[in-house]
Parts: C-alpha cells; sequence; structure tokens
C-alpha cells in the first residue's frame, strides 16, 4: 500500500473528539455577533488524535500519544490491510526536554514500512506501554531502552538491565548524563 | 548478577550452570546461565554486556567519516558490509550520485566478504559438534579471500575500504585475477565440505530436528538472514531493498522451510553458491569511472531521518539515523542481526539437550561485539 | 636367536639360584613391573607424538617439528614440564579420593598390559582366564574416572564423569560379546591358545562373516570404551571445558592423559590378538624369526592405533542420547544374534582353515 492510503486508512481509527467541538463553536460565532470587528478564525484542529507525515523521513511517520500508543499497535498488527507483523527496530531517543521512543514496523505480506513514534515528558519516571505481546522480539530492545534511556514499560515480563551491570547509576544515552571517567567529551 | 533474582521459580532438582563467558562454544563474550534438569534444559538467559563499548554514544561525538571506521569492529567478520551500510546512508542523505564501478567493486567485495563469514562459520561448526579438522579447512579458504583484501584494501579483517562517497583507493590491478583464480578454487571446496561434514549420518543426527523454529515465531522475534530464510521466511534484504549493484544482478533466495538446525547449515552453504554465482556476474564487467566523489570535508546531513538496510552476513543491518543538520548525528541507532537472533535461543532450547544447544549456537552465527555494540 | 628368547628363562633361574625362594620371587616381579613401566611409558610418549603428528597431517599442517629431530623429543619436553607444574586443587574437594582416582585408570591399564602377548614365551602373565582377566581389569578403570569427576567438586566435572560412567558401563557389554564370538572359535580363554589356534589362519579370515560382524563392533565399541571420538563426550571440548579432568594439573593430569593413550594401544593390541592372529606373520613367512613377532605384532597394532586416530579427526561427536541409544538398540541385539551364527558356523565346521 501507498503512503497516502496507509495515511487514510489510519487516521480514521483514532477520530479526535476536539475536532467536532471546535467546528460547533465556528457555526455559533459566525451567526450570532457578526457585528464583530474580528472574528478571530480558530486554529485548525487535527481531525484524528495521530499525528501522520511523511516529511523529514523516506517512510510515513505516525506521532502517538501514550494513551492510545498500545490499542494502535495492535490495530496496525491485527488488520488485513496493514498487517505490520515484523518489528525491526526499536529505539529510544532523547528528544531534549521528551524521551521518546521509536519503531520501525515492516508487513510482510505487503511489503510497506512504518515508522511509530511516541513519547513521554516526564523524565524523571517515564513510563510507556510494552508491545512485548504483540512482537516478541520487543523484550530483548525494551530491556535495551530501559537501560540506555530509563524508559519504564508496562507488562513487560522481566525489566531489567541488559548490558550495564545491574548497580550502574544513571542512563548513558541520555543527552544530559555525565561521567567524567568514561566519556571523552572533545 | 546475582543467583537470586535468577532462581525465582527454582525447583530443588534443577541444576544451575553457568556457560562463559570464557567457554569455547560461545563465540565470544557471551555468558549463559543455564537452568537445566539432567541432561534437559529448562531456561536460558543470555548476559550480555561483557563487550559493550558504547558505539551509539561515540558517534553522537564523531564526524560521520569517523564513524564508519567504527562500524567494523561491531560485526567484524562483516566488516565491509558495514561500512558499506553507513556509507549509503550518508550518500543517499546528501544524494549524491554514486559511479556504478563504485557500486560494483563494494557489491563483489560484499560477496567475498559474505563467502569468508561463512567460511569461518562452517569451521566453527565443526568444531563445535566435535569434528575438529574442519576449523583447518576453513580457515585456508578464508586466507585466500583474506591475502586479496590485503592487497587491494590493506587490511585482512577490518577493512575501512568504503568512504562517503566512494572507495579510499581504486582496486588493485591483481584483483580481478586472484578474485577468479578464488572462485574457480572454491567450487571445488565446497563439494569437499558437503563431503566432510554435511553428509555424515552423525551430524545429521545432530542436527536434524534440532531447534526448531516456526516461522510466525521467525518473524515475531525478528530473525533475519539465514536463520528466518531456514524457517521459510523471505527476508534477503537483497532481494526486497536492493543497494549498490545488487539490482543488476540475478540469484537465488537461499530458503528452506523446516527450520531446525540442519536447514540452517544448508541455507548457508546454498548461501554461498549464490555468492559466487554474484561475483561471476561481476567480475568480469567491472564499468571504468572514478573510484569516488567528492563531498565536502565535513559532512553534514540535512535536517531528518534516515533508514538504510543492509544484508549483513549474520542478517539484516540497520542503521538510524536522525540529524539535526550539524556534523554529528543527534542520534545513531544500528540495527544488529545477531540481537534479534539471540533473543529466540531460550525459546528454541527450551526441552533440548546441552548438546542441542551448542549445535544450535553455532547455527544461529552470533558474533557477540555485533549484539553488545 | 634362540638365546634371546629364553633369555626370561635365563634371568628366571639366575635369580632363582642366588636368592632364596620368596626373595627371588619378588624381586622377579619388581624386575618385570619395572620393565612394564618402562614400556608404558615409551609408549605413552611414542603415542602421544604419532596422535600429534597424525592430526597435524589430517588438518594440513605439519605437527610437531622444532624438538628433536621431527619432533621426536616433544613429548619428553611435554613430560618435563608437566612434571615440574603445580598440583593445584579446590579447596572443598574431597582430598583422599582425589589424590587416588588418577591412580585407578593407571593400575587397570598397567594390569591388563601384563598379559598381552608380545611374541612367542614374551608374556608376563599366562593365566588360563586371559580374556576373561582382560575386560575385568579394564572395568575398573571406570571408577578412577567417577572418582575424579566427583571429588573435584565441580559440576561440569561431575557431569562429565557422569556421563563416562554409563557410557563405559555400556559399551562393556558389547566388547565382551564381540570377544566371546570369537573365543566360539578357539575354545579357550587362555591368550597363548588362542595364538597357537590362529596358526591355521587369523581368526578373522577363519570365522568370515560373523568374525568381520564381531571386529566391526569391536572397534566401534573399543573407541568407546576409551572415551574417544566419536564418543568424547566426556571431555567434550566444545561443551564443558575439560570434562572430568578439569581441575587436574600436573603430574596427575598426566596419568590421565597417559592412560587414556594405553587403553587405546590396549585395545588395538586385544584386537590385533584376538582377530589378527598377534605375532604370527601372515602365511607363516617369516616363523623362523621367533623374534620378528614383535614387530608383525607392533605393527599390526599401530595400523588399528592409527584407524581409531583416524575416526577421532574425522567424526563429529555423537550426544549422549544417540550413544546409548547406539549400544543398547544397535549394537546389543546385533551382537546377539552374531554369536548365533558364530556358533552355528562352528558346530557346522564351515571355518576357512588353511592347513
Amino acid at each position: 500500500m501507498t503512503n497516502q492510503a496507509l495515511q487514510d486508512l489510519i487516521e480514521n481509527w483514532f477520530p479526535n473528539p476536539e475536532a467536532d467541538k471546535v467546528s460547533e463553536v465556528i457555526d455559533v460565532s459566525v451567526t450570532e455577533d457578526t457585528s464583530e470587528e474580528k472574528i478571530e478564525t480558530p486554529e485548525s484542529v487535527n481531525p484524528s488524535l495521530l499525528e501522520l507525515t511523511e516529511e523529514a523521513s523516506q517512510f510515513l511517520n505516525i506521532t502517538v500519544q501514550p494513551e492510545q500508543f498500545y490499542a494502535l499497535m495492535t490495530q496496525l498488527k491485527n488488520n488485513a490491510d496493514t498487517h505490520f507483523d515484523y518489528l525491526f527496530c526499536l529505539s529510544g531517543i532523547d528528544w531534549g526536554e521528551a524521551l521518546g521512543v521509536v519503531y520501525h514496523l515492516e508487513s510482510t505480506a505487503h511489503r510497506h514500512i512504518i515508522v511509530v513514534k511516541v513519547k513521554t515528558e516526564d523524565r524523571e519516571n517515564p513510563v510507556l506501554d510494552s508491545v512485548c505481546d504483540i512482537w516478541k522480539t520487543a523484550e530483548f530492545h525494551e530491556r535495551e531502552v530501559y537501560d540506555f534511556f530509563g524508559i519504564k514499560f508496562n507488562n513487560h515480563p522481566d525489566l531489567r538491565r541488559l548490558f550495564l551491570t545491574d548497580e550502574w547509576d544513571g542512563f548513558p544515552l541520555r543527552k544530559d548524563y555525565v561521567d567524567d571517567i568514561n566519556m571523552v567529551i572533545k | 548478577m546475582d543467583t537470586t533474582t535468577v532462581n525465582s521459580n527454582f525447583k530443588s532438582e534443577e541444576y544451575f550452570i553457568n556457560m562463559g563467558p570464557q567457554h569455547p562454544a560461545t563465540h565470544g563474550v557471551l555468558r549463559l546461565l543455564l537452568t537445566i534438569d539432567g541432561e534437559i534444559i529448562k531456561k536460558v538467559q543470555p548476559d550480555l554486556g561483557y563487550i559493550h563499548r558504547s558505539i551509539e554514544k561515540m558517534c553522537e561525538r564523531d564526524s560521520y567519516q569517523q564513524i564508519v571506521h567504527l562500524t567494523d569492529r561491531m560485526d567484524y567478520l562483516s566488516s565491509h558490509i558495514n561500512n558499506e551500510a553507513v556509507c549509503l546512508t550518508v550518500e543517499n542523505a546528501l544524494e549524491l550520485d554514486i559511479p556504478e564501478r563504485v557500486k560494483v567493486i563494494r557489491t563483489i567485495i560484499g560477496e567475498l566478504t559474505r563467502i569468508a563469514s561463512h567460511c569461518l562459520w562452517w569451521g566453527v561448526m565443526g568444531m563445535d559438534v566435535g569434528a575438529l579438522t574442519t576449523y583447518f579447512y576453513g580457515f585456508r579458504d578464508r586466507e585466500m579471500i583474506n591475502d586479496i583484501f590485503e592487497e587491494t584494501c590493506g587490511a585482512r579483517l577490518t577493512m575501512n575500504y568504503n568512504i562517503p562517497g566512494g572507495l579510499m583507493f581504486d582496486i588493485h590491478p591483481n584483483f580481478v585475477k586472484r578474485t577468479k583464480e578464488f572462485v574457480t578454487h572454491f567450487k571445488t571446496k565446497i563439494p569437499e565440505y558437503d563431503r566432510l561434514l554435511t553428509g555424515n549420518v552423525i551430524f545429521q543426527k545432530r542436527m536434524k530436528g534440532v531447534g526448531i523454529l516456526t516461522k510466525e515465531d521467525a518473524i515475531s522475534f525478528g530473525a533475519s538472514g539465514p536463520v528466518g530464510r531456514a524457517s521459510g521466511y523471505s527476508c534477503d534484504v537483497r532481494k526486497h531493498h536492493p543497494y549498490s549493484a545488487l539490482d543488476k544482478v540475478t540469484f537465488n533466495e537461499a530458503i528452506k522451510t523446516e527450520g531446525d538446525s540442519l536447514a540452517r547449515y544448508e541455507v548457508r552453504i546454498m548461501e554461498m553458491w549464490e555468492s559466487l554465482s554474484i561475483i561471476e556476474q561481476l567480475i568480469d564487467n567491472i564499468p571504468e569511472g572514478d573510484y569516488k566523489v567528492a563531498t565536502n570535508a565535513v559532512i553534514k546531513l540535512p535536517k531528518g531521518e534516515y533508514y538504510q538496510k543492509v544484508e549483513a552476513a549474520r542478517g539484516e543491518l540497520g542503521v538510524y539515523v536522525i540529524s539535526t543538520g550539524t556534523k554529528n548525528p543527534y542520534r545513531l541507532k544500528f540495527r544488529s542481526p545477531g540481537f534479534s537472533n539471540l533473543s529466540l535461543l531460550n525459546h528454541i532450547s527450551v526441552g533440548g539437550k546441552i548438546g542441542d544447544l551448542v549445535a544450535t549456537m553455532a547455527t544461529l552465527d552470533l558474533v557477540i561485539p555485533d549484539i553488545d555494540r | 636367536m634362540n638365546i634371546s628368547l629364553s633369555i626370561t628363562k635365563t634371568i628366571h633361574d639366575w635369580l632363582f639360584s642366588i636368592m632364596p625362594e620368596t626373595a627371588a620371587s619378588i624381586t622377579e616381579m619388581v624386575l618385570i613391573a619395572l620393565v612394564y613401566l618402562g614400556v608404558f611409558a615409551i609408549a605413552g610418549l611414542f603415542l602421544v607424538l604419532l596422535e600429534r603428528k597424525v592430526a597435524a597431517w589430517f588438518q594440513l599442517r605439519l605437527g610437531p617439528n622444532r624438538v628433536g629431530f621431527h619432533g621426536l623429543l616433544q613429548t619428553m619436553a611435554d613430560a618435563l614440564k608437566l612434571v615440574s607444574k603445580e598440583l593445584t586443587g579446590t579447596i572443598k574437594a574431597d582430598k583422599f579420593l582425589y589424590n587416588l582416582a588418577p591412580y585407578f585408570v593407571i593400575i587397570s591399564a598397567l594390569m591388563a598390559l601384563a598379559v598381552i602377548p608380545f611374541t612367542q614365551d614374551f608374556q608376563a602373565f599366562d593365566i588360563n582366564i586371559g580374556i576373561f582377566f582382560l575386560i575385568a581389569v579394564s572395568s575398573i578403570g571406570v571408577i578412577g574416572i567417577l572418582l575424579g569427576g566427583w571429588a573435584s567438586n565441580n559440576k561440569f566435572a561431575l557431569i562429565g564423569a557422569m556421563r563416562s560412567g554409563v557410557q563405559t558401563i555400556s559399551y562393556e557389554l558389547s566388547i565382551g560379546l564381540s570377544l566371546l564370538t570369537m573365543i566360539l572359535i578357539t575354545g579357550s580363554l587362555q591368550l597363548s591358545e588362542i595364538v597357537e589356534v590362529q596358526k591355521d589362519g587369523w581368526l578373522i579370515v577363519q570365522g568370515h562373516i560373523p568374525a568381520i560382524i564381531a571386529f566391526m563392533i569391536y572397534m566401534i565399541a573399543g573407541t568407546a570404551e576409551t572415551n574417544r571420538a566419536p564418543f568424547d563426550m566426556v571431555e567434550a571440548e566444545s561443551e564443558l571445558g575439560a570434562g572430568f579432568h578439569t581441575e587436574y594439573s600436573g603430574m596427575k593430569f598426566a596419568y590421565f592423559f597417559l592412560a587414556e593413550f594405553i587403553n587405546m594401544f590396549l585395545i588395538a593390541a586385544i584386537a590385533t590378538t584376538v582377530f589378527f592372529g598377534a605375532w604370527l606373520s601372515p602365511f607363516g613367512i617369516t616363523e623362523s624369526i621367533p623374534l620378528l613377532g614383535v614387530f608383525w605384532f607392533l605393527a599390526k597394532t599401530l595400523i588399528l592405533v592409527f584407524l581409531m586416530m583416524w575416526f577421532r579427526w574425522t567424526f563429529p561427536r555423537l550426544r549422549i542420547d544417540q550413544l546409548l541409544t547406539l549400544e543398547w538398540k544397535y549394537l546389543l541385539p546385533i551382537n546377539l544374534v552374531n554369536i548365533v551364527i558364530m556358533a552355528f558356523i562352528v558346530w557346522q565346521k564351515l571355518t576357512i582353515q588353511f592347513f
């Protein structure tokens, strides 16, 4: 499926309840206060709770909120048109203020690729849902993300550090990680 | 890791054994914690990190030309293909027009690297199941490839021949002749390998029906490369997302459906034949031209995200770059094939014996620096 | 020529003439033991070097060739090194059993070596239950292995020792039954009698088909007895470090190591005696020079030893359950049927005889 077809299909899965309310407000204000000097045009609201974009990347990117994340992933795998059964890359990213995870999914039947991004602003105690029961490869990958970024995953069978020792203090791949002994900064 | 966290469901008849990190059969510094009941394995837990060198953190500090040199050390048996992955990422991001000559040479050397890696794998495979002589036969053929590399690239193992924009220097005048000699020589050797090991009754009984991986599990665990192809999952990146000169050659994808250790073994032997065929198709017609394209001394990728997949000897290697327009990547992630292949070790070894575990690990062809990065 | 063969008789008479009887007997026994210890040491050294050279030949390399002419002094150098090594031991190991274990394997090997007939009258101990004695004594060696694995206080060593115990006990049966098949032709357990019978043609020729089957079973079972590849699960270097002798170093390790090679020599020697006519030359060509019997005996034994080395460097290893399946489900039934066939052939006088 092409990126546009995918975008059309997936957008409709999580309709945004805000979109309907804003359009009502617009209708009411136009009919009642036509003598007002200036009518503020309300900002356009995304019809879906997901943000889909293709810019700055070769694949279709979906940015999803943590609340709808697990439902989206389950749908992406189970839906016969999308059928994303191969999770080939799970990366943790430190976006500066937020911590996030990026999932690269591929379908073995249709051979299309999609990217799902989820972020959380909470740097003290970041928690996201685990996708271990959808794709078994996620078990090790999520341990790696926990090890390097500190992001905890709900429902993970065995969440502990993978590469570093259990007593290690801190999360090395975060941008604010400081280690005078081990890091050589140019 | 203290044993109390591991033994939460430990029954009194079960026996806890530590294999590694120094062990002849674990192919590097891998520590396996085995819970066994007599000879039957109940649980396998890998303990990683013994050769973790924080390559991903270093990449956030280094320039792109320097990053290419770091990738040699990840999966050192397919070092050229690792270099190629990063170079292709950078070149696609900058939208450079790479000369045909470079693409063809990169493909030929990549396939030679694949054969060298499989030769070493075959030698070590025999050694793990007890046929100690195969080690020498595999290395004898690998030496010929290493000599070709030494003449052209300057190094035998960590080749550093690729740079973003092309190759570091042109191929040596002897390269074509020696490669053709090697191809002729090696075609008589693979049947010898088959006579020595593949057809042996003891070997077949050790490998048949051992460590079975179904196709759904292979996809779910992210298995790629020969491990995935032996379970019937068509995952060859060279076929589905071709790169360099691979769209110009015709070759068959080696697929088997049984999913046991013997299938994984046979898939690699078939891959060696296919690599020879690819080299033969390309070696006589290397196009003339430049061996590199000029790039800036300081490479800055435009803002955005880039992903490149290549088929390393072990499976699908992915390079994921997030760039903010500066001279270092904001984040660079390597999707290593061994990491996903290792995660299925517990699933396929439970219920088998320790001897089966060793045979299975040999067919998974793990290189631990690739997993630990 | 007769003087050299009766040298044993000469020494015997001389000793008895100068000392009272018991002292002479004891001195005689000590002398024979020392000679055999010497033979044991030299044979061990020579066999280790042979193994390394044969392995190198299979693996396309040269083998030891620096120490001495073509590496002949290599094992001497290794022995000197082993003697000077520190004798380590684990803290919680059972000291007495740990030290005792290597001696079991050495003693059983030496005792078996005593009854092998090198040539006419060159046999230290010619008892009327020769074959039975050989099989019984080689079973004692397994105690040493089990003790070594247990007393090391090491999980890997224990697994190795358990595997070895099971393996040895199982394959004892096959060895015994295949030798029994040949005894049906000779009618006597005494080794010199067995050689006498073979003056009419070697037993493997006399027994034709069942004898060939018995020989093949004997070689397979013999390789398994000595824990050599393809049956070396016990010391599977790729899996368990070094199996039951992981915790041994220095001289004690050397004992285990040498005992393995002497056992290999013994299996080949017994096969030569029972199947191939011991010191008899083919077609009786050099019967007039009895001393050449030693040469023929050693030549035949070394060919069989080479065969066992060939097995080791070619075949992969069997898994422990496949090993046991091979013995109990395949070799044992074939052996039993073979005995019946051989009995039938001997009864109907269908053996091939030359004279």
